[in-house]
Order: C-alpha cells, then sequence, then structure tokens
C-alpha cells in the first residue's frame, strides 16, 4: 500500500492528539496499517504539539522534514513554521483563526499576517484549504470542535485511503458522547467548507 | 475496567508506546511495580497506578528512582514479578543498588525500563543508558516498534527468571510517544505474594561474598551472551554484500531506505534487539559475508565499537563505519530521510533528495516557547523573590520541574540547574565560594526526591541562604502524579500517610522557617525579605496548589480580571509577571478573560489599581 505521510501541527490545548487518535481509528476500521508519533513535553504550557501520522507500508512511525504528503495546521502561523515539513507536492489544510503566541502579546514579535500566509502556503505548496475552523466550530456548538472541523476538511481533501464513513465512525467510537452530536456537525461543516473552498 | 485490563486476548487496540508496554507487563503477570514518574515514561506508570486500583497490582510511586529500585529489589527477592521504570536520568539515581543489585540477582523476574530521550524534547541531557547494562551486566533488551515493545516486556520476565538476574528493558521517546496497533495477549495470573528465603551468601554484600558474586555475574552473562546468540530479537533480513546493522527505531528507518533505495537485493539488515551481551557469534558471521557495514544507532557507538572489536578478533578486513563527520552524528534522534541519504552516500547508491522549499521570502514567525500556565503560583513567588531581593547581587539555583521555566525573562529567577535536588546542595556550594546572596527554589515533590539530604547538609555545614520550596500539593511537570506531601484522599485513595513539609524542615533544623501565601503579593515580600535578611539557612514555603490541577478538580472556580479604564498603560504587568493571559489590542494591555483564574496577582502590583474582577 502507498505510503501516505500526515504532519499535524497545534497549539497546546487545541485537541490534536484526540484529532490523531479518530485518524488511527479510522485506519483500523478501513484496514489501513498506521503508525504515530506524537511530541508533546511541555504541550500544556502552550507550546507547540506535533503529530506525525505514516499511513500505509513504510514500517518508520516519524517524517522527516520536507516529507510531509498533508500537513494540516491548527493555527496559521504554526502552519507557516512547519513549512520546512512539506514540498511543493504537500497539500496544505490550515485553520485561519489565529492564536498569537504570548511573545507576540507582549510586543515580543510579529505576527505574520494570515493573507500573506494563505499567500505563501498556496505558493510553495501543491494546494491549500484554508478554512476558518474556530468560526465553523463555534457555529457547530462548541470552540472545542475545532480539531473535528479540521478532520473533516481534511477528510475531503483525500490521499487517506479511507471514507468519510469510517472517519465518522471513528468520531462515533473515540469522542466523548456529550460532545457527539456537535462533533458530528463540526465534521460536516469542515467537510463542505473544503468542499467549497476555492483558493 | 481499565481498557489495559481486558481480559480479551486477540483485541487489537491503538496504544501509545507507555501503554503497550504497561499493559505487557500486565499480561506477564507482573504483581509489583515502582518507580518515579518521568517524561518520556511517565504513562507507563500513571497506566499502572490506575489499574492497581481495580486489580491485585501493588504499585507505588516512590519518593526517588534510588528508593523505587530498592523497595522492587526487595519484591523481586522474595520471588515477585517487578517492574521498575524510570526515564533515563533516574537511572543515576537508581545507579548505586542497580550495580550491587546486579551482583545480588533476583528469585523472580524483574524489568528495569529506562526511559532514554534522544534530541532531550522533555529532559537535561541525552545520555545513552545502553551503557548501563554493559557497565552494570544487566542482559538488555531493545524494541524497535510499539507492538514489539509489549511482546519483548514479557520476555524479559522470562529472561529475567531463567538468569536470576534484573534486565533491563531500554526504550526511546519515539518508542514511548508513538501509537500503533497493538494486539492484545492472555494474562498471566499473578502471584501477589512471596517469600523472603534468606540467603547471606547471595544478599548480603560484605566482600567476601561480592567477591565470590561477581565471579557468578560474568558466567550469568556468558549465559545470557549464548541465549542472545539464538534470540528472535536479534534477527537478519534480506542478503547482499551491504551490511547493515541497527537498533531500536533506527531499524525501521533502516528498512525503509533499503526499499526506498530499491537495494533490497544488495542489503542485508542485523537488528539487536538483545543488544547486552551482543551476540557475538552471530554479528562475526554477519560480517564474513558483507563487504561494507553501515552500523545505525542513535546516540553513542554502543554497537558500532564492539562490531569493530569483534571483525578484528576475526581477522575480517572491512569497512565499518556508523559515527563519522560524513556520516551518523551522537547527537539527537535520527530521521528517515537522514538514514536514506547516509546510507546511499555510504555504499555509493544514486538517488536524489526531496526537494526542500526555500523559506527565503517567508517571515520571521515568532517564538512559541512553553510559559507557566496561566494562574500559576510559581509566577507570583518568582515575582516576589525578585522584588524582595532588589537591589541585592543574588544567585538563584533552580530545580527540575514546571518552575525551571522561572529562568526566563521577565521572572529570571533560575541562574544554575543541573540535576533533581541541585537546587539545594548548589546553594551550599555557592554561598561559601561567593560573596553573592543566594536564594533558590525546588518543588514539592523534588523535595522529597533529593531536596532533603542537601538541606541537612546546608544545616550541619551552617551555610547561608534562602530556600523557596514551592509546595502546589502534586508533581505538576509530568503530568500530576501524588508525592509524599499530597493529600491522596484527592484521588479518593485512603490507607496512606502523609509528610509535612514544614514539619520535616523544622525536624532538620532549620531555625528561620516561614509560610507564604503567593498570591498575596505584599505580605509574601515582606516575609521574604526577612528571610534573606537572617544569616544561616532559612526556608520559605510557598503554599498554593498548582492551578491545572485545582482546575481539574474543580477546587478553583475561574473567577476573570479585566483591565479598565483607569489603564494608563504603564504596563508593569505585562513586563513584569508576564502572565499569558494578557494580551495587546490596539496597543492596550487586555486580559484573555477564558483563560484568566482571578489569581489577582496582576491586580496588586497595578500602580493605578486599574485590574478588576469581571463582574458577570
Amino acid at each position: 500500500m502507498e505510503t501516505t505521510r500526515l504532519i499535524m501541527v497545534a497549539v497546546g490545548g487545541q485537541g490534536n492528539l484526540l484529532a490523531s487518535k479518530v485518524l488511527g481509528e479510522a485506519a483500523l476500521i478501513s484496514g489501513v496499517p498506521v503508525r504515530m508519533s506524537e511530541i508533546h513535553g511541555m504541550a500544556q504550557r502552550g507550546g507547540v504539539v506535533e503529530s506525525a501520522i505514516v499511513f500505509g507500508d513504510a514500517t518508520s512511525s516519524i517524517i522527516s522534514d520536507g516529507e510531509a504528503d498533508i500537513l494540516m495546521g491548527f493555527e496559521p502561523a504554526e502552519t507557516l513554521r512547519a513549512l520546512n515539513r512539506c514540498s511543493k507536492n504537500t497539500k496544505v489544510i490550515t485553520n485561519t483563526a489565529t492564536l498569537p503566541p504570548f511573545t507576540v502579546s507582549i510586543g515580543k514579535g510579529v505576527y505574520p499576517e494570515v493573507e500573506k500566509t494563505k499567500e505563501l502556503l498556496k505558493e510553495k505548496c501543491a494546494s491549500l484549504v484554508a478554512i476558518d475552523a474556530m468560526k465553523l466550530a463555534k457555529e457547530a456548538g462548541t470552540p472545542m470542535s475545532v480539531n473535528i472541523v479540521l478532520l473533516g476538511a481534511l477528510v475531503q481533501s483525500g490521499g487517506l485511503g479511507f471514507t468519510k464513513e469510517d472517519v465518522i465512525e471513528a468520531i462515533k467510537r473515540r469522542t466523548k458522547k456529550a460532545f457527539l452530536d456537535m462533533n458530528l456537525k463540526a465534521f460536516e461543516m469542515g467537510y463542505e467548507a473544503a468542499q467549497n473552498y476555492s483558493s | 475496567m481499565h481498557k489495559l485490563l481486558n481480559d480479551s486476548p486477540g483485541e487489537k487496540i491503538m496504544l501509545l508506546g507507555n501503554e503497550a508496554i504497561a499493559r505487557g507487563a500486565v499480561e506477564a503477570g507482573v504483581a509489583f511495580a515502582t518507580t518515579y514518574p518521568g517524561t518520556p515514561s511517565s504513562e507507563i506508570s500513571l497506566n499502572l497506578f490506575q489499574m492497581s486500583q481495580e486489580s491485585d497490582l501493588y504499585f507505588e510511586y516512590s519518593t526517588n528512582e534510588k528508593v523505587a529500585l530498592e523497595v522492587a529489589a526487595a519484591a523481586a527477592n522474595s520471588g515477585l514479578r517487578t517492574f521498575c521504570m524510570m526515564k533515563h536520568v533516574g537511572l543515576n539515581v537508581a545507579a548505586d543498588p542497580l550495580m550491587t543489585l546486579a551482583y545480588v540477582g533476583v528469585t523472580g523476574g524483574m524489568v528495569i525500563l529506562t526511559a532514554d530521550d534522544p534530541s532531550m524534547f522533555s529532559s537535561q541531557n541525552e545520555q545513552d543508558n545502553r551503557y548501563y547494562a554493559k557497565f552494570g551486566n544487566l542482559p538488555m533488551l531493545e524494541p524497535s516498534s510499539v507492538p514489539e515493545a509489549k511482546e519483548m516486556i514479557k520476555y524479559a520476565f522470562e529472561l529475567s527468571e531463567e538468569l536470576n538476574q534484573p534486565v533491563l528493558l531500554r526504550t526511546t521517546t519515539r518508542i514511548n510517544h508513538s501509537n500503533a496497533y497493538v494486539t492484545f495477549g492472555d494474562i498471566k495470573p499473578m502471584q501477589t505474594k512471596g517469600r523472603f528465603e534468606k540467603d547471606p551468601g547471595r544478599c548480603v554484600t560484605v566482600p567476601v561474598v561480592s567477591r565470590q558474586l561477581h565471579v557468578k555475574v560474568l558466567e550469568k552473562m556468558n549465559r545470557a551472551k549464548r541465549i542472545a546468540e539464538t534470540s528472535e530479537f536479534n534477527l537478519i533480513e534480506g542478503s547482499g554484500k551491504f551490511g547493515i546493522i541497527a537498533n531500536g527505531v533506527s531499524y525501521h528507518y533502516a528498512q525503509d531506505a533499503v526499499k526506498d533505495l530499491s537495494i533490497e537485493n544488495n542489503a542485508k539488515i542485523l537488528r539487536l534487539g538483545f543488544s547486552n551481551p551482543m551476540p557475538e557469534q552471530q554479528i562475526k558471521d554477519f560480517l564474513a559475508d558483507c563487504e561494507k557495514v553501515l552500523v545505525i544507532e542513535e546516540g553513542e557507538p554502543f554497537m558500532e565499537e564492539a562490531v569493530k572489536a569483534f571483525a578484528q578478533e576475526t581477522g575480517i578486513i572491512i569497512l565499518i563505519n556508523g559515527k563519522s563527520e560524513a556520516l551518523f552524528s551522537r547527537l539527537y534522534e535520527y530521521d528517515p530521510a537522514m538514514v536514506r541519504k547516509n546510507m546511499a552516500d555510504y555504499f555509493g547508491i544514486e538517488y536524489t533528495p526531496t526537494e526542500k522549499l526555500s523559506v527565503d521570502n517567508v517571515p520571521e514567525i515568532p517564538m512559541r516557547p512553553p510559559n507557566l500556565c496561566s494562574g500559576c503560583s510559581h509566577r507570583a513567588t518568582f515575582y516576589e523573590i525578585q522584588q524582595a531581593a532588589k537591589d541585592m547581587d543574588i544567585i538563584c539555583p533552580n530545580d527540575i520541574g514546571c518552575y525551571t521555566l522561572g529562568f526566563m525573562p521577565p521572572l529570571s529567577t533560575g541562574d544554575f540547574v543541573i540535576c533533581m535536588g541541585s537546587s539545594v546542595s548548589s546553594s551550599c556550594g555557592f554561598s561559601q565560594a561567593t560573596d553573592q546572596k543566594v536564594v533558590s527554589v525546588i518543588g514539592d515533590s523534588t523535595f522529597f526526591h533529593s531536596g532533603m539530604t542537601g538541606l541537612v547538609n546546608a544545616v550541619f555545614n551552617n551555610h547561608n541562604f534562602t530556600l523557596v520550596i514551592l509546595e502546589n500539593d502534586i508533581t505538576a511537570m509530568t503530568g500530576h502524579q501524588p508525592h509524599p506531601g499530597v493529600d491522596m484522599e484527592r484521588f479518593g485513595l485512603s490507607g496512606f500517610g502523609r509528610v509535612n513539609i514544614e514539619k520535616v524542615v523544622k525536624a532538620f533544623g532549620v531555625e528561620h522557617v516561614s509560610i507564604i501565601k503567593p498570591f498575596k503579593v505584599k505580605k509574601s515580600i515582606e516575609t521574604i525579605k526577612e528571610a534573606l535578611a537572617y544569616k544561616g539557612v532559612s526556608v520559605i514555603i510557598s503554599q498554593e496548589p498548582c492551578a491545572l490541577y485545582a482546575k481539574s478538580l474543580k477546587l478553583l472556580k475561574p473567577r476573570a480580571f479585566k483591565v479598565s479604564d483607569k489603564c494608563v498603560d504603564h504596563r508593569d504587568c505585562i513586563n513584569t509577571i508576564a502572565c499569558p493571559s494578557f494580551y495587546l489590542e490596539d496597543e492596550k494591555v487586555k486580559i484573555d478573560a477564558d483563560t484568566c483564574v482571578g489569581c489577582a496577582v496582576c491586580a496588586q502590583i497595578c500602580p493605578e489599581n486599574a485590574i478588576t474582577p469581571l463582574k458577570k
């Protein structure tokens, strides 16, 4: 089976580890081999959390710089920071809702303009889907669903080797029952937003 | 029921490496487990702690790794299957019992896990603990993947019982913190009570005994070597004149590289999973028909030097390389592209590396360093120390925990950190060797771990410094584990003792002891000033629960503050305490109501009293 390498970058607390778990479950449901690696040492303290997910026959569980087939960023500046993980063949999906780092809040650093970020990602990579996942998550019922909105966009963009239904089943198995309806709505909204996205 | 206790052989489940290891221990019938928490090993113990509450497994968070290993050594010498786990630097703390326990051996299976951290994702060094196996005469196993980690720990218990020797299981972060599908096996019933059979000729290590024991250890290691020669964990795959020897995660990078470079018909890989003692004959046979050999191992040239020595003994003259300027580094973790490139260069294979993107026109992206949480009491204490010591020439030895982050500006409280407990003992040295004022900080868990002996030393040798103990009621850094000062009722557990830090400190003979509530800023500063003025050892205990932990227990009900119109933009709040709840909007300071917990420290330092509770 061909190998697909997905990098997800987020800020601690955005729920990308849960997103990884859902994708892992979807892979199990559909019979796609998967290995994942995460770095979350100081995540709770506002640092960057990165997950690498390798679908298919490769046996490594991490992804080298320049070798991500898909980059999904939960925060636009973090997506841009992860550009070194991409090549010109990488598909990029990013949230456009910003979470400025504290260094910016106290005036020590300039936050990159979101429009400029989108331009750069589009210019350098194979494709770009940029959506305001925070806005959609709130519409779906909870800002906590940002991760699930993004999963919707990811699945719509294709290339993972499993279907939308597989992921919906995985969301049912892996996310809290109390949030299920909101998560399913969030997933659909992300899926649609990616479908309707024209860069 | 805990998911890792499911008696459902054949169930396929996605597990974190550390969960797989905990499950493997359960399947092996482990009855006794001890630890001091440390990343990247912490989730192993967390899961065992949880499972011990619903099974007969005995588990304890010990005060430090030396204690954990000694507690475990007794259980393993009473015939129980015993598991002791720690991060790599923890094994330094446990090295004293380790080296002699290796002479004494065990009667029940004993596995000691060391979780190494190449690249230092959350550690102060990246020492390669494989040398402990060699140094201490311990058989060692190293998994390459998550599912294998589960199988390997089960085998490790069997091997330990076959040799009556503790077995070292060595992982790296990329095993501990990777996820993969794991298939559950049968759970072996555990034996929860043993009996210690007196055997002074083995268990009492006076010189006359130890001289005999050393002979026996070497015999055991000879037996271990014979087992390693045919171990299923030392496997050869492929065939050809290019030889590759790899361990751990590097093995999978090598496998992928061989495939990517299409050299499946020219290359063979020897993966060493049972790596101490090394399977000498197997390696010599492997070398015999190679033209060139590449050794791939993160860290030090542990295998490479041994392989070169084996080649010398057999008179094999071929190029064997691994660590060099042109090939692999002793620094940091490896990755698949690095292994692919070095393999191609070394064996002269043509290949096109992935084209890197040009990032010339990408603007500089502001860093996102980890920070103390909103409402973290350490921030308040650090601010108060700096205020109390204003205009003094101070040295602030810091220690290992969340509060190490206090070294960053603007708090800038942290000048010297080398290991757990070093804040206290290094304060002794600094205060004696310089005329600078010394005020050091240590967390409560770290104080119990190894700060206490330093404090006793300070009292005895009459040193002159102020120690601030940050008592936040939990081991926060590694994910909220208990420690001896914790009220275990909060975990819903009874039957535990509780050690009071103030009483301990006073019992040690510290004469100047004070307590502060760090969210009372003015009073705390006054109290710290008094302690700084005292000549001799003074201790301040700063009491406030970890905000994250208190929130999770619902002990803390966040009550956000706001910046009112009275603000005239001094920015003392942002510039001196730098809580992450502050942000600037149109050049005005604002407080994020979603993250502010209402500690009110900023409100107390605002010269205009412009920070006030947000009324809902």
